[in-house]
Formats: C-alpha cells, structure tokens, sequence
C-alpha cells in the first residue's frame, strides 16, 4: 500500500483540487483526493447529483483534474458503465492504443441507496470494469436534509423530523453493502473517510480487479449531523468503534473483518451523542430508544463477526 | 472558439457573452480561482519545528490546503482554507503543529 507520505508527493499534484463550495469540514472531498490519488492509471470519473456536483462543478469552475462528467442522480452508474463499454468498443476496433483507462463512479447515498440503485445494480450485473464509490453521508444534505434510505433510525430530518408523535426516522438503514454482496461481484467493500489507510487500500485493491467494484464510505455532513466542524474525522471514526459501521470487505462473496475494536468497542450512544441530530433520544423518556438502537447494532455486529469467521475457516 | 478564464475576470464577474461558448470547463482544476478562504472565521497555524511531515493533515483536509513541498509538509494555503480545524484536530496530539487562531 502506497504510504500518505507517497500519495502526497506524487509528481502528477492532485487530482481533485480546492475552491469547491463544500462545507467548512465537509466529510465527502478527501475521499475523492485519496481515491484519486491511490489510482495510478488515467481515470474517467463519472459524478451522480449530489453535493459532490453541485460544489465541484459550478459553471465555469471545476475541481477535477481528471475527465469529469456528471449525468442525473439515477444513472451516474449506467453512464460509466456507457462510457466504459465505449472506450473498450474503441479499443476493439484499433481506434485507440492504451488499454489502461479506468472508471469510476462517485454518488452520494440518496444517488446510490435509493435513486440510483436500478442503474447501479444494473451496472453492476452486466459486469462493467469500474468502481463505484458511494459516499454515505445520511440523508439528501445537498437539498436540505431529506430523509433517504441511509438514514439512520431515529435521525431528525427535515422530512422525518422530531416530534411530538415520532422520534425521527421510523426505518431501519438500508445495508447497501449486502446489497451489492448479492450482486456476486468480484470485490464489496465497506469503510470510513476518516481512515485514510484503509480507504487508500481497498481503493488499490479494487483497482487491481478487473470487473464492477463496489465501495461504500461513510462520510460526515457537519450540517446535516449537526456535529463541529474538527469533529469530521472522529466521528466517523467513532461509529466503526461503535460498531455501527464495521469497517469489512467481501472478495468473490467471502466477508473479511478490515478492523475488529475488540475490547475497544464503545457503547453507541458514545456516537450518537455527539450529533445534534440524536439529541432527542438523550433526553428523559427515550431510554428505550436508545437501547432499542444498541440492541440492533450489537445483533448485526454479531451477525457480521459469525459470517466472517465462518468464512475465514472455507479455504 | 473558447474562451481562457482568468482571476481578474472572475473577481469582475463574468456576465453572460464573457463565459465559454458551449457551456465546456476551459481549465481543469479551475476551481482554485474561487477564493474559498474568506469564509474562515479560525485559521490554523503550522508549526514548521514541530511537524514531522507525517501527511496526516493532507489525507484528511477536504479542501486540499496542507502545502507540499520537497516531500515535506509546507504550511497551509489561506486562500482556500475554510478554518474548519480538522488539520489541527487530525494532527497527532504529541506533535501539535497546527493550531487554531482567530482567522485575520
């Protein structure tokens, strides 16, 4: 693995540059410069609706380096697997020499968990040779804190808010990874932006695969969590001690623990309490509330560590 | 036809014959002319005696800031920080070669 100090000084510079309109403390834009940079080969990226368009490519300005092209929040998917299936027709036909252009796809989780999902699973069905790097953020941030199938239980939203009747959001959040699992892919992996080695690894590993890849990668909104702005990095970090986002991989359908915090497990509330958007459940009367959202990751932790371990024993 | 952006020209505001024809980026990483840094209301400040260039605050800046040169860290670029503070937060407690200041 290419150490930060490698990435860093690269001659090429970076791939993904400031003056984008994010957030102070935005959670999403350092996963794409490590991404990036982790990538050796020209790359193609392709960007769905979402924070990640809106502030990277204001007309005149853009923040990307590389052949940037945004299409809608439901097919960002479909139009790099599209522009794939072009490069390698023209590869075919002699038109074009190099054969080592790669592609990737980023979408927010409203692009990925809910709206882009038909393209998505389409995509990665067919087989395409890309990545696609789904940044979790929670919720639709960029048009005002919307409630979206990766939203957690009981998060305030603008359109699941608190109240008198109910405790924010009443659904569980989807499991995208298990999701793309199901797909039978060569390689599903699921991680953190605040853990820049192992983002760069599993990026560098997706990379030497050929075929459709799948990164999922929780990122924190300071607007829409309702967290400080220096807090980006911990909190993301803090929800995989939480075990409510365990850092894995799953190679040609085998789940692989990337980071198990044993006895440094932290109670969820730990996690949650640092986010405005929880605050409800903290207060007198929501005790069982909150148990009710430690119980569920403590069974999913279980679950996960019982399907890894049974998978670490298959030679 | 295409049209070269410059910094005079943003800071003057483009008006609509001035932009690209087409609607085509005429720079890559054009970006950077858009001073972000003013939104700052803190500022971190390095510490060139005590950073031991271990890119941690690299990885982590979401708006490319942490200047690099000759393989080592080289300070902060103020026209596009946003003072959030993660450097400072990110950057290990027995260094502390950034902290946060009132941004001027």
């Amino acid at each position: 693995m290419a150490t930060l100090k490698e990435l860093a000084t690269q001659p090429a510079g970076e791939k993904f540059v400031g003056g984008h309109t994010s957030c102070a403390g935005c959670g999403y834009p350092n996963i794409f410069r490590l991404a990036l940079a982790a990538v050796k080969d020209p790359v193609v990226v392709v960007g769905a609706t979402g924070c990640c368009e809106v502030n990277t490519s204001i007309f005149p300005y853009t923040s990307w380096k590389v052949p940037f092209l945004h299409n809608a929040f439901e097919n960002s998917a479909a139009t790099c697997s599209g522009v794939e299936a072009a490069y390698y027709s023209l590869l075919k036909s002699g038109k074009i020499q190099e054969n080592n252009t790669r592609f990737i796809a980023f979408g927010g989780d409203g692009g990925t968990y809910d709206i882009g999902l038909q393209s998505l699973s389409g995509a990665m069905e067919r087989g395409h040779d890309m990545l696609y790097i789904c940044y979790d953020n929670g919720a639709y941030m960029n048009t005002g804190i919307q409630r979206s199938g990766a939203t957690p239980r009981y998060a305030n939203t603008t359109t699941a808010p608190v109240g008198k009747v109910k405790p924010g959001k009443m659904q569980k959040k989807k499991d995208l990874a298990k999701i793309m699992v199901g797909h039978n892919v060569p390689y599903v992996a699921q991680t953190i932006a605040g853990n820049a080695q192992d983002l760069v690894k599993k990026v560098e590993k997706a990379m030497s695969i050929r075929g459709p890849k799948f990164l999922v990668v929780l990122a924190t909104c300071p607007l829409g969590w309702q967290t400080k702005t220096q807090d980006t990095v911990k909190l993301t970090r803090l929800a995989v001690d939480a075990c409510f986002w365990p850092l894995y991989e799953v190679e040609n359908g085998k789940y692989k623990l990337s980071y198990d915090p044993k006895d440094k497990k932290i109670p969820v509330a730990d996690w949650l309490k640092l986010q405005g958007r929880f605050k409800h459940l903290f207060k007198p009367g929501n005790e069982q509330l909150l148990a009710e959202v430690q119980a569920e990751v403590d069974k999913d932790w279980a679950d996960l560590k019982a399907l890894c371990e049974f998978h670490s024993k298959q030679v | 036809m295409t049209t070269t952006l410059n910094e005079e020209k943003y800071t003057a505001n483009l008006s609509a014959s001035e932009l690209p024809e087409g609607g085509i980026w005429t720079e890559a990483g054009s970006s950077l002319m858009r001073k972000t840094g003013d939104w700052k209301v803190e500022q971190p400040v390095w510490d060139k005696t005590k950073c031991i260039s271990c890119f941690t605050c690299w990885a982590y800046c979401p708006d490319s800031c942490l200047k690099v040169e000759n393989g080592r860290v080289a300070g902060v670029d103020y026209d596009h920080c946003k003072g959030c503070g993660i450097c400072a937060n990110v950057c290990p407690p027995k260094v502390s070669a950034l902290t946060m200041e009132k941004a001027r």
